[in-house]
């Protein structure tokens, strides 16, 4: 889960790292009121579960709450590169000598976290990664020893002499967050150096780690925050992994390798998927019939293509869920369904004895997404 | 022969009385599987069917002689559950289980470094050596014996390309889900290299999907050592750019793990990519002759 800055600037003051003063403002009278408060000047930044804000004009300096009230407006109107927006952050202006980069991150490859430190900040960190790789200090830390002070003195060396204690004080205080709050990423671009010498974090990207979140019950109540589609929610209510995608040809399968291989093979029939969605495994029928509610609720839809390979998911049982979704809504699209693997004898039999108008079986996934496709178009 | 798994394991299931545990090492036992002990806290004295229970890994393998551990712990004690089953002496851990938070999980995988034990996944569908064992929840009836190796980010996609292979008549010498968290144990280069030294193995499949640069790293590996023809699939071609947040994780991978990004990383090095699973199935065909 990909938090808003504010949400990460609170567990980074909860953990005693320096940030500046800021307040939350969802209307543009709110960030009006805020700059006034900062002395009629502030930072007004958009909050959205994605980077690259400061190249896009989703972060900017404002010289009056007049202008603070536009440029909220403007975010809350318009978004940002395809996120809704709800609220935007204001914050004070601070008097900026240098600009830092340093970051944790859990790194797939070894199992361990990567500490990195540059005393180069700012907008296009990684144009600096790929031109000067050098100029970014980079050490592993083995979550069995955790940060020591020697990786400490190794990251803060990079930076001017001036800003060492200071970054080095916001280094442990980081790490202890990322391992106290399962964190998998904290990011700060910039850390910055102020002219009175103090290290603050003008920026903070934090990811927790999902499956963490039931030992992290207050920040499990943040998903809530995050606006999600509507489809989208009532299959996660369902316990389902859905994502609304662009395309007509609705796709329901079992495994997430599957799905996906699914809305490849769909893809090279010439057609687009509407969504992705995993049942997982082990499906109930009526799980299923959830999953065709769900997709058949979707206008864009023009047909369904449900593709399963049973292990411990069973045919037959996803074929009793279909004709049960059948039976709750009325499907006004063709719907292919190919099944194999455990029970699929028994499942077919099920479908075919139902002679459902609506339902086209197909023996292969190459067959029956080729169908599928053929449906969608001939829809269009 | 095989890897990883095979005629000399001797199984000991860890969360052996929770339905799923059970559940699944009655299939593994209706397979062949030599399962030897059962561990749940607590139930120690009991017996499931005619596996005896014990209270903990290093009792069971000094009573038993387990060689292997199968883990269906839910994710709060599964890390500690693998911690236990390496400081009984376990040599291949197979973990299940599905939702342990990573720090453990990173925390574990540390530990393991320095214990010679093999890991597999978490969050995976287990290994099969088909005819002989099978531990973990691939269905057996999907898979033949024969002599193609198979490494899988995905279960699902295990299934749906076995089957496409068996349609065609190629059998398999083991097949290893790896499973697709983020820490994990044995990955492409671990089974690649197992493969490689296995005299009964002729030819191997990889197939991934999109995060991470497993595949990329693979390839490399491909290019450098195995001899052994090598087919992969990659899957996810038209799943959405994922969100991504700050820049940290390209910083690291120097990739966008793009399935397109890993297929050029694995056609470079030589290794035939196919586009549909039942393209797996006819490239290996092809390079069986």
């Amino acid at each position: 889960m990909d938090l808003y800055e504010h949400m990460g600037k609170e567990l980074f003051r909860a953990h005693d790292i320096p940030t500046p003063l800021g307040t939350v403002a969802r209307s543009p009278e709110e960030a009006a009121e805020a700059t006034r408060t900062f002395g009629g000047r502030s930072v007004v930044k958009v909050q959205v579960q994605a980077g690259g804000r400061g190249k896009g004009g989703g972060v900017v300096l404002v010289d009056s709450p007049q202008q603070a009230s536009d440029e909220a407006a403007r975010m809350l109107r318009e978004g940002f590169s395809g996120h809704a927006v709800d609220r935007v952050l204001v914050e004070e202006l601070l008097p900026i000598e240098r600009e830092f980069y340093t970051s944790f991150v859990l790194d797939r490859g070894n199992g361990e976290y990567l500490a990195m430190m540059t005393a180069e900040g700012g907008v296009d960190i990684e144009g600096l990664a790929a031109d000067r790789p050098e100029a970014i200090r980079r050490l592993h830390v083995d979550p069995m020893l955790g940060l020591r002070t020697y990786h400490v003195r190794e990251l803060v060396g990079t930076l001017p002499a001036a800003a060492r204690e200071g970054a080095g004080d916001v280094l442990r205080k980081l790490y202890a967050l990322l391992v106290e709050r399962d964190a998998t990423l904290v990011e700060v671009n910039p850390l910055v150096q102020l002219s009175d010498g103090r290290v603050v974090a003008l920026d903070a990207k934090v990811t927790i780690d999902d499956s963490a979140l039931l030992r992290q019950p207050d920040l499990a109540e943040l998903r809530t925050e995050f606006p999600i589609d509507p489809v989208e929610q009532r299959a996660n209510d369902a316990g389902l992994q859905y994502v609304k995608l662009e395309g007509e040809v609705g796709i329901i399968g079992n495994g997430a390798g599957l799905v996906m291989s699914t809305l490849d093979v769909v893809a090279q029939h010439g057609a687009k998927a509407a969504n992705f969605l995993d049942i997982g495994g082990g499906a109930s029928a009526d799980t299923m019939a959830t999953s065709l509610e769900v997709i058949l609720s979707d206008p864009s839809v023009r047909t369904v293509f449900i593709n399963i390979f049973g292990g411990i998911t069973r045919c037959d049982v996803v074929a009793s869920g279909v004709l049960e979704a059948l039976a709750r809504v009325e499907a006004t699209v063709p719907i292919v369904v190919r099944l194999d693997g455990t029970n699929a004898e028994e499942g077919r039999a099920i479908i075919a004895q139902a002679a459902h108008p609506r339902i086209v079986s197909a023996s292969t996934m190459d067959d029956a997404a080729a169908e599928a496709a053929r449906l969608a178009k001939e829809a269009a | 022969m095989s890897i990883l798994v095979g005629a000399d394991t001797k199984l000991v299931v860890q969360g052996i009385t929770g339905s799923e545990g059970t559940f699944h090492t009655r299939r593994n036992v209706a397979y062949g599987t030599n399962v030897v002990a059962g561990v749940t806290p607590g139930k120690g004295g009991q017996r499931l069917d005619d596996i005896p229970v014990f209270d903990t890994v290093a009792e069971a393998t000094r009573e038993t002689g387990a060689n292997t551990s199968m883990i269906f712990v839910p994710p709060r004690f599964a890390a500690e559950a693998i911690l236990e089953a390496a400081d009984a002496g376990i040599g291949l851990i197979v973990c299940i289980t599905e939702g342990i938070p990573v720090r453990d999980m990173a925390e574990a995988h540390s530990y393991l470094k320095g214990s010679g034990a093999v890991l597999v996944g978490p969050n995976c569908p287990g290994v099969i050596s088909p005819g002989v064992a099978n531990v973990g929840i691939i269905p057996g009836e999907v898979c033949s014996p024969g002599r193609v190796g198979f490494v899988s980010r995905s279960g699902t996609l295990v299934y749906q390309i076995v089957h496409e292979l068996t349609r065609k008549g190629i059998g398999q010498s083991t097949c290893v889900g790896m499973g697709g968290d983020p820490v994990h144990g044995i990955g492409f280069i671990g089974s690649l290299e197992l493969f490689e030294r296995d005299p009964d193995t002729d030819l191997m499949i990889m197939t991934g999907e999109i995060g991470g640069d497993d595949e990329e790293r693979a390839a490399a590996y491909v290019a450098e050592h195995v001899t052994k023809p090598v087919v992969a699939y990659i899957a996810g071609f038209e799943a959405p750019p994922g969100k991504r947040m700050g820049h940290a994780g390209a910083i690291v991978t120097g990739s966008q793990g793009t399935a397109a990004a890993k297929a050029a990383a694995l056609e470079a090095a030589g290794v035939a990519v196919a586009r549909t699973p039942t393209q797996v199935a006819e490239l290996v065909a092809e390079r069986l002759g």
